[in-house]
């Protein structure tokens, strides 16, 4: 703290008022929210795990059920889960990868080259990050039809293997966290731009290319419009386009079939987070005070 | 695979030669003002173009091209199953304009909308609020709770929250039964049905919009709040007259995200009706689902695709107004 020999009327003013900010009234606040926050969650096991009578009596249920294996099982007799997970992971890894890849080197020219236009051609990225995604999407689905991708993966892959919103984010991390200096220096000792890029850039970027990975894979994982339009083979369906399809077919009113699909296509992602959270509050906070 | 790959394998756009000749293509970016000649020899300033080409192509295919297309065919009857499109000029736009299911799903979408941004901004900076108190303890923890909402899906969070809004077992009116109040009839009405789907939007990300305030509130100045205290500001006036209009710049972005995203609103809709309907009076369809609907029930791509046109141009307008009014409110932009 730089205002360290503050006097001390304020120093005390300002104990005191930390103090009272610090009531039981903020950790209340804060229960209530976390336990907001996983409710749904548990909420979801508990209808995916308990019979259609433990559910709809009054008061229902709150306590985890017996049933979830026979509820999982309903679930794959209803869609190829399986495979609709394998699908999933395959798009949202490779999207996440390819997006690291283009991004860090794009993002790489945009914060440290110089070229002609190089403004401008920032503006667009930020331009187009402002357009709704459903202005193009019918001609896109066109697109993807004339292709032949309809029913294809790579309906999913190809148009999202490098965007904006990543290009623009790496800008920021590598604008922010490498120093020209050093880049200078390597450039006078006969580095090449490849060569700066393979030996500088990336080695310093690699734990935020890791969180725009997953912010990637999230966004992919969770995605729904596209695919709902794209994919009509139940075999290549995502993970959310099948609780879309339990939610809509003949199950439509089992709530413990669209639960339990609901909460096997969510749990991968909690698993995750477990690891990954701290690093994704990170991210979020970083790209806010960038942005 | 070798980083090199790239630049063979994808076309670059070329850089003009001949304009640049006085100076180098590629220096390395110095921000002190004096920037010493680079060694990097003119040859590799492709590697700049190659470097950013990748998203300019993408761009442009899968992005710019289709956009353009989708402003040509909204002048069309354009039915893919039939070869035949026909030129019909405006008529699709008039008849959107006198479409009272456009308008409705317009209405909804702004309903829906108002009511998950207002108490979601309150919420974030309350929560942003208490988590920078420098006395809290476990900040860590409390921060990464807040953004477990936003790692799920639209739809699994709709499917739950539609149970939970259900009718005569969801948990909600069970609840209210307890306290004595009526059942609602969540999904049926119309404000009944708003306030679910954006209960469902607040919840995911109320969170994740407490941790950019607080990004942003950490970044202020402490001697703000030092010279406020000596002035005699206390915690509510200080929270008004430094925090607030700090978090200008913060608050105009999450308008113009929260706009673009709010009327984009979708899955949540199409989760709790089950079908591109919104509900069975229509009662929650948005504009992004009435787009679909014109798609995947209609197969009338030309009227979707005014539909998106339209979206645009709401989402313009708005942004626009956001911007100028943040602007006013708080005199010149930083």
């Amino acid at each position: 703290m730089t205002t360290a020999v503050a006097s001390p009327i304020t120093k005390t003013k300002r104990i005191k008022k930390r103090r009272k900010g610090m009531s039981p009234f903020s950790y209340i606040t804060l229960g209530i929210v976390a336990f907001l926050s996983f409710f749904p969650f548990y909420w979801m096991f508990i209808v995916a795990s308990n019979s259609a009578e433990e559910i709809t009596k009054v008061p229902p249920s709150l306590k985890p059920g017996t049933n979830f294996m026979h509820e999982f099982h309903a679930v794959l007799e209803a869609v190829p889960f399986g495979r609709n997970l394998f699908n999933t992971v395959l798009v949202g890894v490779v999207v996440a990868l390819s997006q690291v890849f283009f991004s860090s080197l794009a993002g790489f020219a945009f914060a440290k080259l110089e070229f002609r236009g190089r403004k401008f051609l920032v503006l667009f990225v930020v331009g187009t990050m402002m357009l709704p995604s459903q202005l193009g999407i019918v001609p896109l689905f066109m697109l993807i039809n004339k292709f032949n991708w309809a029913d294809d993966l790579k309906a999913l892959i190809v148009p999202a293997l490098v965007t904006a919103f990543g290009v623009f984010w790496m800008r920021q991390v590598i604008d922010s966290q490498i120093p020209n200096e050093l880049l200078e220096a390597a450039s006078i000792d006969g580095a090449s731009v490849m060569r700066i890029y393979r030996s500088i850039i990336v080695p310093a970027i690699l734990p935020s290319a890791f969180v725009l990975g997953l912010f990637s894979f999230l966004a992919t994982w969770n995605d729904y419009l596209w695919p709902l339009l794209v994919l009509n083979d139940p075999n290549k369906y995502t993970v959310q386009v099948a609780i879309n399809q339990l939610n809509t077919q003949a199950y439509g009113i089992d709530y413990n079939i669209v639960m339990a699909g609901s909460f096997m296509a969510t749990a991968p992602l909690l698993l995750l987070f477990v690891f990954v959270g701290r690093r994704l509050v990170g991210g979020v906070m970083e790209g806010a005070v960038k942005g | 695979m070798s980083t090199t790959d790239v630049g063979s394998t994808l076309p670059s756009a070329k850089p003009q030669k001949g304009r640049h000749s006085s100076k180098p293509i590629v220096k390395l970016k110095s921000t002190g003002g004096k920037k010493k000649p680079s060694k990097i020899q003119r040859r590799e300033g492709r590697w700049a173009y190659t470097f950013i080409s990748p998203f300019y192509i993408m761009f442009l295919i899968f992005g710019m091209a289709p956009i353009l297309y989708s402003v040509y065919i909204a002048f069309f009857t354009w039915d893919p199953l039939d070869a035949t499109h026909q030129y019909v000029g405006l008529q699709n736009f008039r008849d959107l304009w006198h479409d009272s299911l456009f308008w409705m799903s317009l209405r909804n979408t702004f309903s829906i909308w108002i009511l998950s941004t207002l108490p979601q901004m309150l919420m974030a900076l309350g929560l942003a609020s208490i988590l920078r108190n420098p006395k809290l303890r476990g900040r860590v923890f409390w921060q990464t709770v807040l953004l477990v909402p936003n790692i799920t899906s639209a739809i699994a969070i709709a499917v739950v929250f539609g149970q939970l809004f259900g009718r005569d077992f969801g948990l909600i009116n069970i609840v209210r039964g307890y306290l004595g109040m009526s059942q609602i009839n969540w999904i049926e009405g119309t404000i009944s049905s708003h306030i679910a789907i954006a209960t469902m939007i607040t919840w995911r990300w109320v969170g994740y919009n407490a941790l950019i305030f607080l990004a942003s509130m950490n970044a202020i100045s402490r001697d703000l709040y030092e010279s406020a205290s000596l002035d005699g500001a206390n915690r509510l006036q200080q929270f008004f007259y430094v925090t607030l209009p700090q978090l200008k710049n913060t608050i105009t972005f999450m308008l113009v995200v929260g706009t673009i995203g709010g009327l984009q609103v979708f899955g949540e809709p199409a989760t709790l009706g089950g079908s591109f309907d919104g509900g069975d009076n229509h009662q929650f369809s948005t504009l992004t689902l009435y787009l679909f609907k014109q798609v995947k029930d209609n197969f009338a791509y030309g009227m979707a695709s005014a539909i998106g046109i339209a979206i645009t141009i709401i989402v313009a307008i708005i942004s626009a107004f956001n911007f100028f009014l943040t602007r006013r409110i708080s005199g010149d932009e930083s």
